[in-house]
């Protein structure tokens, strides 16, 4: 896994991708989120933004998640390779 | 499978036929097309009740299987996992596993082949429970129009449990469900389903676990055991931060202790186990699954570039929005004319045919006009839910969350909300129904306990009553805004206002704690099924006459007692003296008007003299700060029957006999009418401070038995009724003392 500082999901540009590394979420959050399928090592894609700035669509797993941006927030993520 | 097993089972498919019937449940994720499923596979039979102490409706229906005869197949509620915080989440884990009733003989996991792997995440968590399971692998027609490929052998093996593929929406497929699941029942064949082990070092602390949980819960399989280990593990909150119950204090004390243990070696349990799980996953995944394009339809795409575009998402919300709104006021209102004229028809019919009485009475005015006042809901529930079928089951339920989110964020409630929220400006039953489309319970109940604040279409008769009694004629407001106008657009603000401030100050007392999140699955579009949407809508109106129903008929005939009984004799000696005196002495032109004012006055008397009437009386003291009197006191107890009735009421009260907010002489008698000091009852002042009140008072029982079943308790009705009377008190009693200090009559 490579090294870094850890960037957030809520700052990958629309249309853009990136890998899971942590969710670091309060605990019952991360394990939604983590069960979702957004666990370390998953490609996940920035799709879109809703009208009023918030929630954001994402892609993972061949399927389209919206979360709101303070749980974007805390979604460490690696550029992709 | 060979005849021999099958006779056998035939046997004793005859033998257990008068026994309980194999108990099978359908779980998978939300969209994934599981009550699609379930209604294909029973047809429109399906009954629901809650599960015992929780808000969560369990949907239960009889099928026919093959060689095993019937089976009652119970629809749960839509999960991503059995993992839980909340009681309502634990009812999952809970049946499958069978700990609070009996455990299931089969289960349908329900997988949405275009989001296969998230499918699989929950389809092994059932499986590992040990129970007999059948994946159901739905949508194969979106699958194959996306490019995925699945090879169902392959995935079979890897599960080591049946894959029926199916299209559920156009019912392909159907009766190999069936007959898997016969086979699954009867444990034909008996294959060992698939077990995986965990990544050490999690799979050791899972062992530990198990050993304690084996202990404690000898009756469970070893499988069952090991689940309910893992189930530990991810559920448990540290120092009773959850609501879990039913778990044995030793092993929640074992489970801590192997959660505190993983976190001070600096370990992430959760993650290990969950991500554990996923690379099981993700192997059957690329084992199984030929080729992905791995992106949304295109259309999809298309639609979502302008639904939820900045600008064009806006506009269409809003238009459907609109149209929604107005179907619910506008094309109800025919059907709801029709089952009243129908009702009142039958009232005529009933008291022709029986002889007077106070039996008549019972039936005619309790029994029919409650039937009648359950029965006139069904246009409205009927008309929202084939609204929400319809845009949940093409996928745009989802994305008037999406776009609305922000906003309702911001005074604590979700996405979802928005859509019972309007509903609400028509009538508070279908909406309080409609919060069944949020998934948490949290997010539901504040939803439903600020509803009754928007203004409903009920409230609308009162307001134009009172505002053309004292706000009648010209007067205008800086010269082009009639007072009337303004006073109905302040009544909307106030309740807009209201509604949003209750739900801040909800938020933040009784529903404080950490806000859910929004975890919102975007579904690809869809064409709706006609057959769907009819039969969903169908179960919500059968499940509104069944169980709320029968609470609002038994709270009418209750009402009609205490607006009716005790009989004023006395009174009813003299209207018959009377009564013989105008036939005799009147002439005849004007003898039916003398005998319609006659009776008019008996039932103002039998009002008055009603327990409903002395209760006016009693009341009136603390009525009298607001401006109001007995009389409008009457009209309050009779307006709990539906908002509307206040103007009926009123109508008996004054001695009008049938009135509505349109009939002159109602009008004309309230202007004139006085307090007992001589002054004028319906000022300005008090017409404002009564509307105030019916803004924001619960005047409605119907409401109050429709958030009894919503919520499974009559605690949230009981709350909801404090709140909101002593809200409606205060502020009318502001508006009125209020008014007079500033110099207002």
């Amino acid at each position: 896994m490579p090294n870094g500082i850890a960037k957030s999901l809520a700052g990958v540009p629309l249309g853009a991708s990136a890998i899971v590394r942590r969710v670091a979420s309060a605990r019952s959050i991360a394990r939604r989120l983590m069960e979702l399928g957004l666990v370390p090592g998953t490609r996940v894609t920035m799709m879109r933004v809703a009208p009023f700035g918030d929630p954001i669509e994402l892609r993972v797993r061949n399927y389209a998640l919206s979360i709101r941006r303070t749980e974007a927030l805390a979604i460490e993520v690696d550029d992709t390779v | 499978m060979s005849s021999s097993g099958t006779a056998a089972a035939g046997l004793r498919g005859v033998a257990v036929r008068h026994a309980t019937p194999p108990l099978v449940l359908v779980a998978g994720n939300p969209n994934s097309g599981k009550s699609t499923l379930f209604n294909a596979l029973t047809g429109a039979s399906a009954k629901v009740s809650n599960y015992p102490g929780v808000t969560v409706s369990r949907t239960s229906a009889t099928m026919r299987v093959p060689e095993v005869g019937d089976v009652e197949l119970v629809d749960m509620p839509g999960t991503y996992s059995l993992s839980a915080r909340s009681r309502d989440e634990q009812v999952a884990v809970d049946a499958v596993l069978g700990r609070t009733s009996r455990p299931p003989d089969a289960l349908l996991v329900v997988a949405d082949a275009t989001a296969l792997a998230r499918s699989l995440y929950f389809a092994y968590e059932v499986i590992a429970t040990g129970a007999p399971v059948v994946v159901v692998l739905n949508m194969m027609d979106e699958a194959r129009g996306q490019g995925i490929a699945i090879d169902i052998d392959r995935l079979r093996d890897a599960l080591g449990v049946e894959v029926i593929p199916v299209v559920a929406r156009k019912q392909q497929g159907i009766g190999d469900v069936a007959a898997a699941l016969s086979r699954a029942i009867r444990r034909v064949p008996r294959a060992a389903a698939a077990a995986f082990e965990l990544p050490e070092p999690a799979e050791s602390d899972v062992r530990d676990l198990t050993r304690d949980v084996a202990d404690a819960m000898p009756s469970l399989t070893p499988a069952a055991q090991r689940a309910w280990a893992i189930w530990l593990l991810l559920s448990l909150e540290d120092e009773l931060h959850d609501e879990l119950e039913g778990v044995p204090a030793p092993v929640r004390a074992a489970a801590t202790r192997v959660n505190r243990r993983a976190a001070a070696q600096g370990r992430n349990l959760d993650q290990e186990i969950i991500a554990g799980r996923y690379a099981h996953v993700d192997a059957t995944f690329s084992g199984a699954v030929r080729s992905v394009t791995a992106v949304q339809p295109s259309w999809t795409e298309r639609i979502d570039a302008v639904l939820t575009h900045r600008f064009w998402g806006f506009v269409v919300f809003a238009v459907v929005m609109l149209i929604l709104f107005q179907a619910l006021f506008t094309w109800s209102e025919p059907v709801i004319k029709l089952i009243e004229l129908g009702v009142t028809s039958l009232q005529d019919v009933v008291s022709r045919s029986l002889p007077a009485g106070p039996v008549r009475d019972l039936i005619v005015d309790g029994v029919i006009a409650g039937v009648g006042n359950v029965v006139v809901f069904v246009p409205q529930i009927g008309l929202l839910f084939l609204f929400i079928a319809t845009m949940e089951d093409a996928g745009y339920l989802a994305r008037v969350a999406f776009v609305i989110d922000r906003v309702m964020g911001r005074i604590g409630l979700h996405g979802k909300s928005f859509v019972p929220m309007l509903s609400g400006f028509s009538c508070a039953v279908p909406a309080v129904l409609a919060t069944r489309t949020l998934e948490n319970r949290t997010d539901r109940l504040l939803t439903m306990m600020v509803l009754p604040l928007v203004s409903c279409s009920a409230r609308l008769p009162v307001y134009v009553l009172v505002i053309a009694t004292v706000f009648g004629g010209a007067s205008r407001v800086f010269g082009v805004i009639s007072a009337g106008a303004l006073a109905l657009f302040a009544m909307y603000l106030l309740s807009v206002t209201a509604a949003l401030t209750a739900a801040a100050v909800l938020r933040r007392t009784i529903f404080r704690g950490p806000r859910p999140t929004l975890l919102l699955e975007l579904p690809p579009y869809r064409r709706p099924v006609a057959r769907v949407l009819l039969a969903t809508t169908w179960q919500q109106v059968r499940s509104f006459l069944v169980d709320a129903g029968t609470i609002i008929l038994a709270l009418t005939i209750i009402l009609w007692a205490l607006l009716n009984y005790p009989r004023d004799r006395e009174a009813s000696a003299r209207v018959t003296v009377e009564r013989t005196t105008i036939e005799s002495s009147v002439p005849v032109a004007n003898r039916v008007a003398a005998l319609e004012t006659l009776s008019a006055r008996a039932r103002g008397d039998q009002l008055r003299h009603s327990i409903a009437g002395r209760v006016g009386h009693l009341i009136e003291p603390a009525l009298t700060p607001l401006g109001f009197d007995w009389r409008i006191g009457i009209g309050i107890l009779g307006a709990f029957a539906a908002r509307e009735v206040f103007v009926s009421t009123m109508g008996i009260v004054f001695d009008i006999g049938n009135a509505d907010e349109q009939t002159q002489p109602l009008r004309d008698a309230l202007r004139h009418a006085t307090r007992s000091d001589g002054s004028l009852l319906m000022t300005p002042l008090t017409g404002l401070a009564l509307m105030v009140f019916f803004v924001l008072a619960c005047q409605c029982m119907s409401t109050l038995a429709v958030v009894h079943r919503e919520s499974g308790s009559w605690r949230w009705p009981a709350l909801m009724f404090g709140y909101q009377s002593v809200l409606a008190y205060v502020c009318a009693l502001a508006v009125y003392q209020g008014g007079r200090l500033l110099g207002f009559s």
